[in-house]
């Protein structure tokens, strides 16, 4: 076993996945290695234990210890990959359990028959061959599941939270025909009754974990050099790709011993990373205390819509003027956040990126023209400033979760700014950092989704996109501009018809186009080949922020059969997580849904609205769960949306530290 | 907010002849006993613009309205009188001051405009839209007094002078054609790109430029620096912005977008284009990229410019004291419908009577009326809807309805004076009857006589 791990690259670990504190390194867990001699027939298969692209934590182990663990009780032999061999120096039967790929939890959540579901998945040949090789192995393994280690737990109760928590590496588990090839269809698992401990094994368990832990200490300060080319690249060979994957694999089992050191002053910081909480504008006292300092003079919509009372329900309308008859009188203001603000609350500028980008430029200019008034430091002060003008533009429109990471980025870079710089110095410092971000986390993702997007567009293909997404619009216009022969179907909505604008700069560049509402959806769906969207936000149980109708026709085309695919820049994920589109959403103008775009004179629901018993509702955006999402097309790389929580965790810190 | 603001006070204007003098130029006409131009630089001070260039014709009108504005708004507002020739017109005006003007915008207000419409919120239009021009429309006054019966025949005869024909887009943000009262005979040359471009063109007559203009600085100069016969702003300033906005002749492209390639060198060019289009798709396009991307292809070549228009609301007040008409009219209100224009606080009455005023017995003052300091009323006089300066004195038995008068008036007993304006130091003797006229300063209304539609002056020089 030593030796063993002598051999592996122990610093290049990061810590994915789901770990514990007082895990046991766990680095002989990869299969990555040449079949060992020793190792069972299974394997000669090096994809045997492939995991999705992204690391899947290796389960923490008693698994050294578990000699007793009964082995008759997996009802399939059990094939244990070398390395687990290896490290069984002390206890040679030891139960693999880092094999453990959770790609049933979307699929069932009866762990033991999931696997038939992935039987149907025509384009994983070799998930079917590895499966049969490998459940057995699987089921046995389960049990010591990857969270629980201490007592070993493996009911089902056990088993159930876990999948729920662990999304990571979910691989695609419909049976799409879809041409996604980042998905190791993994096993399923059966639940097994917890196996026996006596007394001296128990103790022999506890002594290796401590002698584990102190061994994984000492060489798991080094920083982990993650390897984001994994998981970017994963790429079309599925026997490469699942070699490949295993690497993460094996840094994922360091990386949890790792953990244990750093974990106090991480709790720090997420704690200042944490957003404030969202004002609940159900809360009498404290929408008092927001009105009295906001800039914009909202009136309440009297109208409310009982369910959405917690969020901002203001008269539409009214804002703008009044907000415009303004402009001069708010001092402080800088005029180009007062313009963007504007330009928000006339519905000028739209659209995630777009918004963020605005902002980011507005916030540039205040930076640039910014001088630090005496006795005041640069960073509280201009921080203190950007909080004012962020809770302005909040007044004009709230802001996307998108913005927000915007904003936690760049207040992060002025608090982070060296004290000897001189003011002219860390001004043109920030500066940079805001257009390092545009241009990395917006424009060259951007060209990168594109790049793996359109490699997914085929000949003959028929897409159907929905409302007006740029990624996807590159996307659409990259392929064409590539030679690619496709049809593309926009569907659109009421009120905002955005997918108008998109219809014609798509039919000024000659691509083959049919444009119809989100009636028809179903109906259109029988020819469409691949759904392609867009996304306000991906948070981090893969729930699809966007805008709203996203989620339907996303369920359509999953009842339909047909791949969606996301197209999502990596800035845009968020840690929080969303089950449904109540609790955090938008209410655009409820009049604007009677109402004709361009013609102003009609209203259809003129004669009803003011009847008491009618409250109209406008939705902004809604949430389309994980499982009609198939692939989520990101900067670093098509993923699962399972994957989302890993790049939330592992890419935030390069994130604030670009 | 990097605003500067230009008032263009004017100076001693024709059409207001017996009522400006040289002792009281146009800017210093008393509105409910108020020179006009505080009416603006009120206005201006609410909304924090506090540094003002106001241009006054001629040279001793500048010196009165300097010494007036330096006097009342000494520690308030930070003002440069700046005196042009008279007859340069309102570019010439603004030509002669040119250099003066720093800030990217420009706000170009006249002196004679009552209005409680902020300037900030055309400004704020005018950033939004990013755009050349951006002026600010009213809806015309409905002019003449309000119960009169008889008028209504000779304002039949007056308004289609006064047209306007204001053409707007159909989310009446952007001016697409603009025509003034004299320049429309027959017939309207509206040029086919735009309406082409835009699609739908709403033609309204009932709005009326208000002369409050806010203007790129660097095509607002380069503009009067190309164009040396352009005489007037509204004449021919901005139709020619109007007229060529689908074919800009003015070279916009040349100033920011040098400014944007200065910061962000290191960022590749093709980043920026995608940036650009970004912004740009995610945005409404408006008709003028539409139009641009049709004919030209690419957008980063600017050929096109935006005028916008911010029509104001009807709840608004926003007149300009341009004519005799409009200045009773304005008067009337002021301390009328418009009266939080005015500054006062009303009685309980809804009149103002300054304190020191002295009422003789069975004198009533009724609402919308103001009496200045110091007057004296005799007995049995009637005050209805009418402006009384300071230190007049009127006799007793005064009859004086829908009027003006100015200060240090001496009315005689028994007069009755009914839609007239009479201007400062004007002496009126016993017994007289005057209707609809206009007393120019200093004149003297001889006892028992009767007038009636007259504009009576004393003979300068």
């Amino acid at each position: 076993m030593d030796a063993r791990r002598g051999s592996l690259p122990v610093p290049r670990v990061r810590q994915v996945g789901f770990f514990t504190p007082n895990a046991q390194p766990a680095p002989t867990r990869s299969q990555s290695g040449p079949p060992d001699s020793s190792s069972p027939p299974l394997s000669d298969s090096p994809a045997s234990n492939s995991l999705s692209p992204v690391m899947i934590p290796p389960p923490r182990h008693h698994s050294d210890n578990l000699a007793a663990a009964p082995r008759p009780t997996s009802p399939l032999p059990v094939p244990e990959p070398s390395p687990f061999r290896r490290r069984g120096a002390d206890n040679n039967n030891a139960l693999l359990v880092g094999s453990y790929n959770p790609a049933e939890t979307l699929l069932a959540m009866s762990p033991s028959s999931s696997h038939v579901g992935d039987g149907e998945s025509e384009e994983t040949m070799s998930g079917g061959w590895f499966r049969r090789s490998n459940s057995g192995k699987l089921a046995s393994s389960l049990p010591s599941g990857t969270f629980d280690f201490s007592p070993v737990q493996s009911t089902a109760e056990a088993l159930k939270p876990n999948k729920v928590q662990n999304p990571v590496g979910i691989s695609e588990v419909s049976a799409r025909p879809a041409p996604k090839e980042q998905q190791p269809e993994a096993p399923s698992s059966s639940k097994q009754p917890k196996p026996k401990l006596t007394k001296a094994e128990r103790r022999a368990l506890q002594e290796s974990q401590r002698a584990a832990k102190a061994a994984a200490k000492a060489p798991g300060g080094g920083k982990s050099v993650a390897a984001p080319e994994e998981v970017a690249t994963i790429k079309s060979v599925k026997q490469h790709q699942t070699q490949k994957k295993d690497a993460p694999q094996v840094a994922v089992s360091v990386a949890a011993s790792e953990r244990k050191g750093g974990d106090k002053s991480q709790e720090k910081e997420r704690r200042k990373d944490a957003p404030a909480p969202r004002m609940q504008f159900d809360d009498k006292s404290r929408v008092e205390k927001a009105k009295r300092r906001s800039v914009v003079d909202q009136t309440e919509a009297k109208k409310r819509v009982e369910l959405f009372r917690h969020l901002p329900q203001y008269e539409h309308g009214t804002q703008l003027a009044d907000l415009e008859s303004k402009f001069l009188q708010l001092d402080p203001m800088h005029p180009a956040i007062y313009k963007v603000g504007l330009q928000y609350l006339a519905g000028d500028i739209s659209g995630g990126n777009a918004r963020c980008i605005a902002m980011l430029q507005a916030f540039q200019q205040v930076v640039k023209d910014y001088s630090t008034p005496p006795e005041k430091t640069l960073p509280r002060d201009l921080t203190a400033k950007i909080s004012s003008y962020v809770s302005f533009f909040t007044q004009c429109r709230p802001l996307s979760m998108s913005m927000g990471n915007a904003i936690r980025f760049l207040k992060n870079r002025i608090a982070k700014l060296s004290p000897s710089l001189s003011e002219s110095e860390s001004k043109s410092s920030i500066c940079t950092d805001i257009d390092r971000f545009i241009n990395e986390k917006i424009v060259l993702a951007d060209r990168v989704i594109v790049q793996h997007a359109s490699s997914k567009v085929k000949d003959g293909d028929v897409l159907l996109v929905y409302g007006s997404s740029c990624v996807v619009e590159m996307v659409l216009l990259h392929s064409h501009e590539l030679g690619k022969q496709f049809r593309v179907i926009v569907v659109d909505s009421r009120p905002k018809l955005e997918g108008k604008a998109l219809l014609r700069r798509l039919v000024a560049k000659g691509v083959h186009c049919t444009y119809t509402h989100i009636n028809a959806v179903s109906y259109v769906m029988h020819e469409v080949t691949k759904v392609f969207l867009g996304a306000s936000s991906v948070l981090s149980n893969g729930t699809v922020y966007s805008r709203v109708g996203t989620a339907c026709v996303a369920m359509v085309a999953h009842a339909f059969r047909v791949p969606v695919i996301i197209c999502c820049e990596a800035y845009k994920f968020h840690e929080r997580v969303q089950l449904d589109s109540i609790c955090s959403n938008e209410l655009g103008d409820p009049d604007a849904i009677g109402k004709v775009p361009g013609r102003m004179d009609v209203n259809y629901l003129n004669d009803v609205s003011n009847s008491g018993n009618l409250q109209l509702l406008n939705l902004m955006y809604d949430a389309t769960p994980a499982d009609y999402v198939s692939m989520i097309v990101t900067d670093y790389g098509m993923i699962p949306p399972t994957s989302v929580p890993v790049i939330v965790r592992e890419y935030r810190r390069d994130h604030l530290l670009i | 907010m990097d605003f500067q603001v230009v008032v263009l006070a004017g100076g001693t204007s024709k059409e207001l002849v017996p009522l400006v003098s040289k002792e009281v130029p146009k800017p210093l006409l008393p509105v409910a006993n108020r020179p006009v131009l505080s009416y603006v630089l009120e206005q201006l001070e609410l909304s924090n613009l506090k540094d003002l260039i106001v241009v006054v014709e001629g040279e001793d009108a500048a010196l009165r309205v300097g010494g007036w504005i330096s006097g009342a708004y000494v520690d308030r507002l930070h003002v440069e009188v700046a005196a042009v020739p008279e007859d340069v017109g309102t570019a010439g005006a603004l030509r002669a001051i040119a250099h003066h003007l720093t800030a990217n915008d420009i706000l170009v207000v006249s002196g004679d405009l009552v209005s409680d419409v902020p300037p900030g919120a055309v400004a704020a239009a005018h950033r939004r839209h990013d755009a050349v021009v951006t002026t600010m429309l009213c809806s015309t006054p409905i002019s003449g007094p309000a119960e009169s019966g008889s008028a209504g025949a000779k304002d039949k005869i007056k308004k289609p002078k006064r047209f306007n024909i204001i053409g707007l887009d159909p989310t009446k943000q952007f001016l697409l054609y603009i025509a003034s009262g004299a320049e429309v005979e027959k017939d309207l040359h509206i040029p086919k790109s735009i309406l082409r471009a835009v699609g739908q063109m709403d033609i309204q007559a009932d709005l009326m430029d208000a002369h409050l203009y806010a203007f790129k600085r660097a095509v607002l100069q380069e503009v009067l620096e190309q164009k040396p016969n352009f005489h007037s702003l509204r004449q021919d300033v901005l139709p020619y912005l109007v007229r060529t906005q689908l074919k800009s002749e003015i070279l916009l492209n040349g100033t920011p977008q040098a400014e944007e390639n200065g910061h962000e060198k290191f960022t590749s060019r093709g980043n920026q284009a995608i940036i650009s289009q970004i912004l740009a798709n995610a945005s409404t396009p408006r008709f003028h990229e539409v139009y641009e991307s049709i004919h030209n292809g690419s957008p980063t070549a600017q050929r096109t410019h935006k005028c916008c228009a911010y029509i104001a609301s009807n709840s608004k007040y926003c007149v300009r004291l341009n004519s005799i008409q409009a200045f009773s009219d304005i008067n009337r209100d002021v301390i009328g419908e418009a009266n939080h224009l005015s500054g006062y606080s009303f009685s309980a009455h809804n009149n103002i009577i300054h304190p020191s005023a002295d009422l003789g017995s069975k004198t009533t003052v009724g609402p919308h009326c103001m009496l200045g300091e110091g007057s004296l009323m005799g007995d049995k006089c009637s005050v209805k809807r009418s402006v009384i300066g300071r230190h007049c004195r009127i006799g007793s038995n005064v009859k004086i309805v829908n009027s003006v008068v100015m200060d240090h008036v001496t009315l005689g007993d028994g007069c009755s004076i009914q839609g007239s304006i009479v201007c400062s130091n004007v002496q009126i003797q016993e017994r007289v009857v005057l209707r609809d006229c206009q007393i120019g300063a200093g004149f003297v209304v001889s006892a028992g006589s009767e007038h009636k539609g007259e504009s009576l002056a004393r003979k300068e020089k």
